[in-house]
């Protein structure tokens, strides 16, 4: 550990913050249909949309048309991705001659790019053609992104209303994301990548003569388009198996400092937009605050405990025995332990280094942020509408003692609201634990893991983890496309996304319906100091304690094991 | 239409609800077990669980001694408190029961067997004794002195002074006579002197004594919409920390650990919130509780929540801010004429008034020295609305005193030849909201008297604390803007509204209502009945209209204004309890984690024993440490449960980090304490 480190993740994690915060005012407008400077452009290519389909951008619908809406759409999304992927065979675009993918795996696949999750079961140069890369999944990692943003759009439009009948127009938020927002930002991006030596072609390889003089050949991708979209709308799938540790993909300092930046940008800005949509900008500024606290100590603990020796190397007497195996030496500890708690607190499943070859309590402390629900910030506008809810359960747990009902940025919580707040909250410990408990029972499952004890319990559950998350990184270590792992991870990741979002639609529905009370001195303080510490209190204690047992038998018992190796040394 | 002062009586006006007896704890001991049939548990998912988990206990325990597997006595002690987390849970509720059903009892035997009059032909006069259940709506009975009246009516004819302390409390009686505010009477209570002829307006069993049984008693007792929001955030968590322990089975078997069903079970009721599962209905009862000792009745629970979230309090000027009566505070004599001679010309002129304000200014002559006694012989000239003076004339002078304008015309001069100095002392009283009297000795004009509605000390203090708490105050007064203006800025309040009508009333209600505040009031009138049903709580005063007892979702025993402020405060504690058990319950459960956890794994990862932060001695004194703690943390907050957190009027920032402090982190540290010192216990006594 040295200073330059503390400044790296300190500099990556602040800009990300800095960036979002004008880019969520503009979000805002666009959810809002105020005026930006680029409608002289796209308001014509919007209306063509519009027009194209019949649909009235004007027209708020009800939470469950809504939400109706948002699953047509997104089923509609699935089996095009997954026709795509078993056709891809006899589809353009195909230079390397890839047939078409099972149908496990293109179920896996099809799920995966549609939740925003971007869990890969298989290695990007040896399974996609480029066609089904750009057609396919970048597809998916635009408009995914956006029905994330539509669900923080519609919760915001509910908070910000009196006694509303609708939440706001689904077609409208996904346009108006995907046009004004994320393709935008991501042809910028995405020059600007190129310019760091990430390639963008659409050769299927190159061939290098060796120093040795041997062939070899190197595989090649349209990556800075993809890798634009990959960062900016949180999604994470890599177009190459070792996704950012790759050279092609993630070159220099530089490029791996614009990325990581990119991971957490529109997440910030998703905070932002949510508060200046819901008109109350003080309070999401909290939220933002109890994020940003957390993630920062997620990021210190990993820098920390990466910096200390590894029990293997210090009996090999390596000179400096840090948990150097599985990081880019390009990188070095610090910016790696900033990725990884970016990536793993915002739903991008992209990874620089391996975690499997993280310290027990580093990749412990990866899998924890996970757990916490992909809000620090998580994923646009999914990150900050469960963060709210987050808000709502702590409002409604604390605020009765201030001696009122409670009530959240003038609406009250009321039975309804708290139900479907379990709901989102449940969902995820029940597909989290229960299918990796399932996997440890399911016979022949484990022949998947590549080691035994706690570190193969981490693998086991890390994977779950991350599926239901939407989170997409793998610890490593299992070869999970086999059919079970590829079902069982499917489900969880649908199970994690639409769960959620039925949910927070019907928490939308309820509160739009309601008057907006008039705040008070009498009324729960949400902005200070105070309702920040309390928030973190109820997201560790609502979110993460159901996951110690779990966590103890894995990386928490594994830790302990090292320390007892590293006395015995 | 007023309620005649009658000598007050010696002893103190018996309260419905009084401490524990006793018997009373006895009773809920009794009831504690007969809650464990799971059927009455079914609207507590926590406690109906951990009921679940202690049979399952049980069951282990008996097969452990049966099958001679190992030793029965870890899991007959893991099982005995588990039962008692289930009762202890059980007398809570019992308990706060117990003085609502010992009023109720007290109520009912004061429910009359007696036989009413039945007046058949009203000419002719003929009565017909008739039992009080077969009354019918609309009926006319007569209740002569000593009679009960049997029922809830409407008085058509006739005045009697009734006592009410079988409803009230207060045993001196009151006036009830036909037609205004004052024509209602209540079924229970006594006519002690006259008669009254009675129209029925209840039907026997649903009378206002009977709706006051099914409230103390909480057979009408309904889960408020907060109580309901928290059951399902309570039984959420369960099914979390179900999912937590059902799935450690897998886990714990794939590090090769075999897990006791047991232990995990005690794990599960570690972990689940039974503090306020089993307290929360308590918190409840207790709140209805502290509104029935001080003598206000509440329909529902839901109305004593909503208490609590009040932003706006209407309050009636006269009788809640200031004293009702106007009173004397100077008298400004005219240039030329000496300070005692205006003040003895304005005694004078009073002497013989009796009305409120007449004897204030005798009592203001008296505090200067003043001693006056009535010249014998004189003649008293009453106020009469026509002349709008009153005044004395003995021993050949005459003094007067009362409005300005019709003084000035007794003496012959108009308006405009008023004195300048006189003008502007009346002025200058009018401004700030006072009433001027002029005063003449024969035909002299002699000075001016000040009346002053007098606000009540300590009101305006009390009005600061409300604003602290965030509710605004709004004075209701039929007085002109000027007075009404004077009265609320010398009272503190945050709004007024003068020249109200009870249309105005109504309309400042929805109006208020409409951004988003809720609204409390009080009223006594029929004519308050809109308001006080469109009020979000609405207190009725007991004396009051029947039409306004009806609309309102509460009933004040005690009939004074003054306590719609103490009743948001109990509405404000008991929300406030309900979440200061919340945050501990949850609270707890990290360190239950550390005492446990390392519990069950340690045997096959002794590595794991560096989470035991607390040094329990052995895993199965942690794990029972850990239940009996979870048990008996219930008994030690039932106090705390029934009396309510202490309530402070302070902003909410304040209070919450005061008693986020208090609840929050205390329960985070608590539990360390509590399970090492169990431990303690247990091994120093040899018992794990």
């Amino acid at each position: 550990m040295n200073w330059q480190g503390w400044a790296e993740i300190a500099l990556t994690l602040g800009l990300a913050l800095a960036l979002g915060w004008p880019l969520g005012v503009f979000m805002s407008r666009v959810w809002n249909g105020e005026k930006t400077w680029l409608d002289p452009v796209l308001r014509p290519v919007e209306r063509v949309f519009y027009a194209a389909t019949g649909v009235d951008p004007n027209k708020s619908q009800s939470w469950i048309g809504y939400g109706a809406s948002l699953i047509a759409f997104n089923l509609f999304g699935f089996v095009l991705l997954y026709a795509m992927l078993r056709l891809q065979g006899v589809l353009p675009l195909n230079p390397q001659g890839f047939a078409g993918v099972t149908p496990d795996l293109a179920f896996n696949t099809a799920v995966s790019f549609v939740t925003n999750t971007n869990w890969q079961n298989y290695g990007g140069e040896t399974t996609m053609s480029h066609f089904t890369q750009m057609a396919g999944l970048t597809v998916q990692n635009f408009v995914s992104a956006a029905t994330g943003a539509a669900i923080a759009a519609a919760l915001a439009r509910a908070f910000a209303g009196n006694k509303l009948s609708g939440v706001g127009n689904f077609w409208a938020d996904l346009v108006r994301t995907t046009l004004y927002v994320l393709l935008p930002l991501s042809i910028v991006f995405g020059v600007a990548l190129i310019g760091t030596g990430v390639v963008q072609n659409f050769a299927a390889s190159v061939t290098a003569t060796t120093l040795d003089g041997a062939n070899q050949t190197i595989s090649v991708a349209p990556a800075a388009s993809q890798l634009a979209i990959k960062q900016l709308g949180i999604n994470g799938g890599g177009i190459f198996n070792v996704n950012s540790a790759h050279p092609f993909e993630n070159p220099s300092p530089l490029s791996n400092l614009l990325t990581a930046v990119a991971i957490n940008t529109l997440g910030w800005a998703a905070f932002f937009a949510f508060g200046r949509t819901a008109i109350a900008r003080k309070d999401i500024r909290a939220l933002a605050t109890a994020a940003i606290l957390i993630l920062a100590a997620g990021a210190s603990v990993i820098y920390v405990t990466e910096s200390q020796p590894a029990p293997a190397l210090v009996a090999a007497g390596v000179e400096n025995p840090v948990y150097m195996e599985g990081k880019e030496t390009r990188f070095g500890i610090a910016s790696t332990a900033a990725w990884a708690a970016q990536t793993t607190g915002a739903s991008n499943g992209s990874v620089n280094g391996m975690h499997d070859s993280f310290s027990p309590l580093g990749g412990g402390m990866a899998m924890l942020l996970m757990m916490l629900g992909e809000i620090l910030p998580g994923g646009i506008g999914s990150g900050i509408a469960i963060m709210v809810v987050m808000a709502v359960l702590s409002v409604f747990v604390a605020g009765l003692m201030v001696g009122r009902t409670p009530e959240y940025l003038g609406k009250k919580i009321e039975a309804r609201e708290i139900q479907f707040a379990m709901v989102a909250l449940l969902i995820v410990p029940l597909s989290t634990l229960g299918f990796a408990a399932l996997t440890v029972a399911w016979p022949g499952a484990l022949a998947s893991l590549f080691n035994p004890g706690a570190h193969g319990l981490s693998e086991l559950l890390y994977a779950y983890t991350s599926a239901t998350a939407n989170n997409g990184s793998a610890f490593g270590g299992i070869s999970a496309n086999v059919p079970w792992w590829n079902t069982t991870l499917g489900f969880a990741m649908l199970l994690g996304r639409f769960v959620p979002i039925v949910a927070v639609l019907a928490i939308a529905g309820s509160l739009a319906a309601k008057p907006k009370l008039a705040p008070s001195a009498g009324t729960l303080p949400t902005q200070g100091t105070l309702f920040v510490g309390l928030l973190i209190g109820i997201i560790i204690i609502l979110g993460a304690l159901q996951y110690f047992p779990a966590l103890a038998l894995g990386p928490i018992v594994e830790h302990f094991q090292v320390l007892e190796a590293l006395g015995a040394n | 239409m007023t309620v005649m002062d009658l000598p007050p009586d010696d002893t103190k006006p018996t309260r419905l609800a009084d401490s524990f007896s006793p018997a009373m704890l006895g009773r809920a001991v009794g009831e504690a077990f007969v809650k464990l049939d799971p059927r009455k548990l079914l609207g507590n998912p926590v406690i109906l669980a951990t009921e679940l988990v202690a049979a399952l206990a049980t069951i282990s325990a008996v097969a452990g001694y049966a099958g001679g597997i190992g030793d029965g006595a870890f899991p007959t002690a893991i099982a005995v408190w588990l039962w008692a987390t289930v009762l202890f849970a059980n007398f809570a509720e019992s308990i706060a029961e117990g003085r609502g059903k010992a009023a109720a009892d007290s109520l009912r035997a004061t429910r009359t067997t007696t036989k009413a009059k039945l007046i058949v032909d009203e000419k002719q006069g003929l009565i017909v004794p008739t039992p009080a259940h077969e009354l019918g709506l609309g009926q006319i009975i007569l209740v002569e002195a000593g009679d009960i009246i049997p029922v809830d009516g409407e008085i058509i004819e006739g005045v009697a002074s009734v006592n009410e302390a079988a409803i009230t409390g207060e045993s001196a009686p009151v006036i009830r006579e036909s037609g205004g505010d004052r024509s209602a009477v209540t079924g229970g209570t006594t006519v002690v002197s006259d008669w009254i002829k009675v129209r029925v307006t209840a039907q026997p069993g649903s009378t206002f004594l009977d709706r006051m049984i099914a409230m103390v008693e909480g057979a009408d007792r309904r889960k408020t919409p907060n109580e309901i929001a928290l059951a399902v955030l309570l039984a959420g968590l369960t099914l979390i920390f179900l999912i937590a322990v059902v799935t450690l089975l897998g886990f714990a078997a794939y590090s090769g650990i075999e897990l006791d069903p047991v232990v995990l079970g005690a794990l599960f009721v570690c972990l689940i919130p039974t503090t306020i599962g089993g307290l929360l209905s308590a918190v409840g009862i207790a709140g209805m509780d502290r509104l029935l000792k001080v003598n206000v009745l509440a329909t529902s629970g839901r109305a004593v929540e909503a208490a609590g979230d009040v932003d706006t309090l209407l309050l009636d000027k006269t009788g809640t801010i200031t004293f009702g009566n106007r009173m004397a505070t100077e008298v400004i004599p005219v240039t030329g004429i000496r300070e005692e001679v205006a003040f003895r010309a304005a005694v004078m002129a009073s002497l013989g008034d009796e009305t409120p304000e007449g004897r204030s200014i005798v009592e203001l002559g008296r505090t200067k020295g003043l001693s006056v006694t009535a010249p014998a012989g004189g003649t008293v000239i009453p106020f009469s609305a026509t002349t709008r003076l009153s005044g004395l004339d003995a021993e050949g002078k005459s003094w007067r005193k009362g409005s300005v304008d019709a003084v000035l015309k007794l003496i012959g001069r108009s308006e405009a030849d008023m004195p300048a100095q006189f003008r502007q002392s009346v002025e200058k009283i009018a401004r700030s909201g006072g009433t001027p009297l002029a005063v003449v000795e024969g035909n002299n004009l002699v000075g001016v008297i000040h009346l002053k509605d007098v606000v009540k000390p300590g009101v305006a203090a009390r009005f600061a604390d409300l604003r602290k708490m965030g509710l605004r105050t709004v004075m209701i007064t039929g007085d002109n803007p000027v007075t009404a203006a004077a009265i609320a800025a010398e009272a503190g309040v945050d709004d007024f509204l003068a020249e109200a009508t009870p249309e105005d009333k109504l309309r400042l209600i929805r109006e208020e209502q409409g951004k988003g505040r809720l609204v409390a009031m009080c009223g006594d009138g029929a004519n308050d009945a809109p308001a006080l049903a469109q009020a979000d709580v609405g207190v009725a005063m007991q004396t009051g209209a029947q039409a306004a007892r009806e609309a309102g979702n509460m009933v004040d025993l005690d009939s004074d204004p003054t306590k719609v402020i103490e009743i948001v405060e109990v509405g404000k504690q008991m929300l406030i309890t309900r979440g200061a058990l919340t945050t501990f319950s949850i609270a707890n459960d990290v360190a239950k984690y550390f005492a446990i956890i390392p519990a069950l794994f340690v045997t096959v990862l002794p590595q794991l024993q560096a989470l035991n932060i607390m040094g329990l001695t052995s895993p199965e004194s942690a794990i029972l440490s850990a239940v009996i703690f979870n048990a008996l943390v219930i008994v030690a907050l039932i106090p705390l449960a029934l009396r309510g957190v202490k309530y402070r009027a302070v902003g909410a920032g304040a209070l919450l980090s005061r008693n986020l402090l208090i609840y929050g982190l205390g329960g985070l540290v608590a539990p360390f304490i509590g399970i090492k010192i169990i431990d303690v216990i247990l091994t120093a006594f040899g018992l794990v």
